[in-house]
């Protein structure tokens, strides 16, 4: 994986065919839970369409996951896929920050 | 409303933290169910602190305990207290024990909205279900500060964190790094309202010593003075454990100062036991001779003695004493004389007296020698000399122990001021002095006040023979009580021997 934080890398990354494998962690159906899940799903379908996987982990169900993948915050997506991991808590409403968090876009200065 | 009437007029619980000394400071150990905050600098050993409170919970209280750990992995922190014989991996793989290494790191986290805590919630819940735990230790939470930007949410979420712990009924030491202004940079002392311990490590003089103090303890009596504390390896020692209230046993058994005719000018059977002996004098003037005298009648009697020597190795005593006639060597293989022989420089002025209540407490001796005790003004600054030797005297008053200590008067030095203002403290005071007349130099003795005793009030010359301390008949030393404490003393010394007058009638 040559994959970089820079945007210029970022761009390039865009163009790749790859699968994208997100994780999102939530607690039961809160608001800030289906909000979060809401808009994952809206910006998955404008920027990876046909190319992304979503997995939802409740962790009232799994309570030890939270220890073994190193969760704190409710929401927290993971991006599992392409490497490398990255983590983005919040309910996802500021897309900017998101598709940053995501290195779907840039970083601007 | 009554739930919480009744729990004030009840005694608040307390769980018992295992940590030498720190439950007597706290009348029993920390609020059972509660938090307790633990603030310092950073090396002040706070983390330790929290540690030590669940390992001793876990492998002499039968609670297990989970450690949630924000600054330092589990191999980290394993490795970190293995010196001090503390198996986390062993505890870990008996279940008695839980560590999960929470990691936030800002550069790998994008905050896009709201969120909360939930999850290390979670995490910490399913920790103490999957062990029993009893007992949390969380250092340090305010790591989560720079992990994550929201301040208002952490702010939030820290309260139903309190909250939350309150709920579960689990003893909990929460960690926190000291701040400007106030006990923890994020103000923690706000949420903890049971418990707060404060710890500080200061560098007087080059060296360093400890102290812990409980600012805090809702509900509870507790000791406001700061406590000096040791880390060392068996972990952390609060010290000392001394309530300053005069309630000793006043025992009338007497014990021989292994000098038959000091015995007879003490009145008889000699010192009593558990007293506290002053013997005061010059250099050379025999002090540490005395001093092996009372331990070698001690062994002799079957009973132990530790013996603080700051001056000679144990070698150097052995040799020095046996040129006098005592051999303490045999009683050193026998096991009855313990002798420690350390530079008063070598360690703060607490860790000497944190190493001192150590061995006493393993050695449970029945005299306890210091020789010199002098030597510790030079361990640290002289008030707190002497709080710490009215706290050691008062420590072994308290077990029974007799203690002799030795002090060296420098020449033309004020008698009070040589004896670090212990002598109000101590039962018996011999004074030990040379003299010169002609072209001799003389030994001389006088019993300057002995409590409780009819002791004679005469100045006796003294010799060091090849069988021990001789000290003569009272006609052949006449020497004046102004000769004994040297020019420039004898207004001070009139004064004591008034002192002395007022203590003999009683």
């Amino acid at each position: 994986m040559t994959s970089t934080d820079d945007g210029a890398g970022s761009d390039t990354q865009l163009a790749r065919d790859e699968p994208w494998d997100l994780r999102l962690y939530v607690a039961g159906q809160t608001p800030k839970s289906l909000a979060a899940f809401a808009n994952l799903r809206r910006l998955c379908e404008e920027h990876l369409a046909g190319r992304y996987r979503i997995e939802v982990i409740d962790l009232l169900l799994h309570p030890r996951l939270a220890r073994d993948d190193q969760i704190v915050a409710i929401p927290t997506l993971v991006r599992k896929l392409p490497d490398p991991i990255r983590k983005i808590i919040g309910d996802l409403s500021d897309t900017e920050r998101a598709l940053v968090g995501l290195q779907l876009r840039p970083r601007t200065a | 409303m009554s739930g919480t009437a009744d729990r004030g007029r009840s005694q608040l619980a307390k769980s018992r933290t295992g940590i030498t000394g720190l439950d007597e400071i706290t009348g029993g150990g920390l609020p059972t169910g509660r938090a307790t905050l633990v603030c310092g600098g950073a090396g002040c050993g706070k983390t330790l602190l929290a540690l030590e409170f669940l390992v001793r919970g876990a492998t002499e209280l039968g609670e297990p305990g989970v450690f949630l750990a924000f600054e330092e992995t589990a191999e980290e922190l394993a490795q970190n207290v293995s010196s001090l014989g503390f198996d986390l991996e062993e505890l870990v793989a008996q279940r008695k024990l839980l560590v999960d290494h929470v990691r936030v790191d800002r550069s790998e986290i994008e905050e896009t909205g709201d969120y909360d805590l939930e999850a290390l919630f979670i995490r910490l819940g399913s920790a103490i279900d999957e062990i029993g735990a009893k007992r949390v230790a969380i250092d340090t939470i305010e790591t989560l500060f720079g992990g994550l930007a929201n301040a208002a949410i952490l702010r939030s979420e820290l309260r139903r964190l309190f909250r939350w712990l309150k709920d579960r009924g689990v003893t909990t030491v929460i960690t926190g790094e000291r701040g400007e202004g106030q006990l923890t940079r994020q103000g923690l002392e706000e949420y903890v309202s049971d418990c707060v311990i404060l710890l500080d490590h200061r560098v007087t003089d080059q060296l360093s010593t400890r102290r812990l103090r409980v600012v805090k303890y809702r509900g509870s009596v507790h000791g406001t003075n700061e406590f000096p504390f040791l880390i060392d390896e068996d972990g952390i020692s609060v010290l000392p454990i001394t309530s300053s209230l005069l309630v000793h046993d006043a025992g009338t058994e007497r014990i021989s100062s292994g000098i038959p005719r000091l015995d007879a000018m003490l009145g008889g059977p000699g010192y009593y036991r558990g007293s506290s002996i002053l013997a005061s004098g010059t250099a050379g003037a025999g002090k540490t001779s005395f001093a092996a005298h009372l331990a070698e009648a001690a062994c002799r009697r079957g009973e132990r003695c530790a013996f603080f020597s700051f001056e000679e190795s144990e070698r150097q005593l052995v040799r020095n004493m046996r040129t006098i006639g005592i051999e303490l060597q045999p009683w050193i293989d026998e096991g009855l004389l313990v002798v420690h022989a350390s530079r008063p420089s070598l360690h703060g002025l607490e860790a000497h007296l944190v190493a001192i209540h150590k061995h006493v407490k393993a050695l449970a001796p029945s005299v306890v020698v210091i020789d010199p005790m002098s030597n510790f003004s030079s361990a640290g600054v002289r008030s707190e000399a002497h709080s710490m030797l009215v706290r050691l005297v008062d420590h072994l008053k308290s077990a029974g122990i007799t203690a002799f200590l030795t002090s060296l008067t420098e020449g033309g030095q004020a008698l009070e001021r040589t004896n670090d203002g212990i002598s109000s403290l101590v039962d018996t005071w011999l004074l030990l002095r040379d003299v010169e007349e002609g072209a001799e130099r003389r030994r001389v003795l006088c019993v300057l006040k002995s409590r409780g005793m009819a002791h004679s009030h005469q100045v006796r010359e003294f010799r060091l023979t090849s069988h021990g301390v001789d000290v003569l008949d009272a006609s052949v030393a006449p020497v004046a009580l102004a000769t004994l404490a040297g020019p420039g003393q004898a207004r001070e010394l009139s004064r004591l021997a008034g002192e002395r007058q007022g203590e003999h009638t009683s």
